[in-house]
């Protein structure tokens, strides 16, 4: 009895001493090395994949260390307007501008695009099948269909409340819902209780053997998703890792990782996810 | 429930194969949140045996104080480590934003006042006879101390359960001071969420089996520490 109680005591305390020392040995290995860049991005380039293919990449061949945040345009541009980003790669054209107007955001480049598809339950309730995407909007709202926004100042939400202006109405009433979510999520809930929602293509198609979601709406110039990438400005932050950032721009504008981008998701979902543009101007996109 | 076999069939599968991953990620998650739970130990055992202890001014206060903490909402906890540990907050300086030491420091903060608490409660449950008795047995303060822990070592195991408990399954605070970063910060509850988001439910929906499995593993190796001592 006494042997088994001390035997077992005995085990607790090396796995705590393991522990100790590994997490020890650890955190001051991270401390050494100053070669890390943090990278500001939106939940869909996450959600999506194309992060998990790109990151090994790039530090297979700058021997940088990448911490990508996945938090959405509007917190990642947040990141970068506090300088606690190197570099973003987000997709709100006209909020970036201002960042990059305000000389936070330097090296600003086009990297890709796909697009904004309109979901929603395959009988289409509010009858938005081959309207333009405004006039989708004005239905949805005229029928108070349920409509299910991110809510959470994202890259996608962004550019929904950029169509219900155009639209000239005011999203508010019991039909239209903010999940204040990431995109998979709000996909999710959006199907379950079978509404209307914005989504970017590719988060959509990583979903659809989850989800009762059909594509109503699509092919519209307005729904053009357009990422973009760019480096905080070290002269306004000292601590921003400036080699770092413009590693990663110049990464991912590089023809090889434009090449990548390109295959990306063919394999799995028979179409490709994103569309390279490096080197391209916005208003040729589309086209 | 198809999703729950699913994720059990993958589960399985991940085990199996011995996916690299995932045994990082559940080697991260033990190192995280055993760390954070025995500096929580380290800190709450003694303070809890304290203020069970002693009598000063002041003393229920800093008890109601325990109590309250007890409760602390994780995502408070992560918006506020995260605040001072940004590079440009007050302990930014550190450079230790997105790294395990950022979550294993938010995990300690949330599982102290739960050690703390419980020890508390478990010292005040003996029979104050007994600190008499010790005491009139001619033992010293500390001694008085060790062996009161020892009586109450029960309670005080059941408080280090209950903070590991709180810990392995947090998951806000680590996102927001971790980030959820592939190899570096991802850990069970994280990589559970992200998979979500990702759609892929059977991957999360089998990596929360891991994550049950391993807080049922400790759990119950302390609780065989716990009874075994009560038989003998």
């Amino acid at each position: 009895m006494k042997t088994g109680k001390h035997a077992i005591s005995l085990i607790a305390l090396l796995i705590f001493t393991m522990v100790i020392i590994q997490g020890c040995t650890q955190q001051s290995a991270q401390q050494s090395q100053n070669k890390d860049v943090i990278l500001a991005t939106t939940t869909s380039t996450q959600d999506s994949g194309l992060l998990d293919i790109l990151i090994p990449e790039f530090e297979k061949k700058t021997g940088y260390t990448v911490k990508p945040i996945a938090v959405g345009t509007g917190a990642a541009l947040a990141m970068g307007e506090k300088g606690e980003a190197d570099v973003l790669l987000v997709h709100a054209p006209e909020d970036e501008k201002k960042l990059v107007d305000s000389g936070v955001g330097i090296n600003y480049e086009l990297v890709m695009h796909n697009d904004f598809i309109i979901v929603g339950p395959g009988n289409d309730p509010a009858g938005i099948k081959g309207s333009k995407t405004v006039d989708a909007f004005n239905k949805i709202a005229e029928n108070k269909a349920t409509f299910i926004s991110r809510g959470d100042d994202s890259g996608t939400h962004k550019k929904e409340i950029s169509i219900w202006k155009a639209a000239g109405v005011k999203p508010e009433g019991s039909w239209y819902q903010e999940s204040g979510s990431g995109m998979g999520q709000t996909l999710t809930i959006a199907s379950e209780k079978q509404g209307y929602t914005l989504t970017d293509r590719a988060t959509y198609l990583a979903q659809k053997k989850n989800i009762n979601l059909e594509i109503l709406l699509e092919g519209d110039k307005t729904l053009l998703n357009i990422y973009h990438v760019m480096q905080v400005n070290p002269d306004k932050f000292s601590k921003v890792n400036k080699d770092g950032g413009k590693a990663f721009v110049e990464f991912m504008t590089a023809p090889e990782t434009q090449k990548i981008i390109e295959d990306f998701g063919k394999d799995k979902y028979g179409e490709p996810l994103f569309f390279p543009d490096a080197g391209k101007s916005e208003e040729e996109l589309g086209n | 429930m198809e999703i729950l076999w699913q994720g059990l069939v993958k589960a399985f599968n991940l085990l199996v194969s011995v996916d690299r991953e995932i045994l990082n990620i559940t080697l991260l998650t033990l190192k995280v949140s055993g760390t954070a739970t025995l500096i929580s130990v380290l800190i709450g055992v003694p303070l809890g045996a304290f203020l069970a202890l002693s009598v000063f001014t002041g003393r229920k206060i800093i008890v109601s104080i325990v109590n309250f903490g007890m409760g602390l909402p994780p995502v408070v906890v992560g918006l506020w480590v995260s605040i001072f540990l940004w590079r440009y907050g007050p302990l930014g300086f550190l450079g230790i934003i997105y790294t395990p030491t950022a979550i294993i420091i938010a995990q300690a903060i949330i599982a102290t006042p739960i050690v703390t608490g419980f020890s508390i409660a478990a010292i005040q449950q003996l029979n104050p006879k007994i600190r008499i008795q010790i005491m009139a047995l001619g033992a010293t303060w500390w001694q008085t101390v060790i062996l009161l822990m020892r009586e109450a070592r029960m309670g005080l195991l059941a408080a280090v359960m209950a903070g590991f408990g709180g810990v392995i399954s947090e998951v806000g605070a680590s996102t927001m001071v971790g980030g959820n970063i592939q190899g570096q910060t991802r850990v069970l509850t994280t990589a559970t969420v992200m998979e979500v988001s990702k759609g892929n439910f059977d991957v999360a929906t089998a990596i929360s089996l891991i994550l049950l499995a391993l807080a049922f593993g400790i759990t119950f190796i302390l609780t065989l520490v716990q009874q075994r001592r009560r038989a003998s």
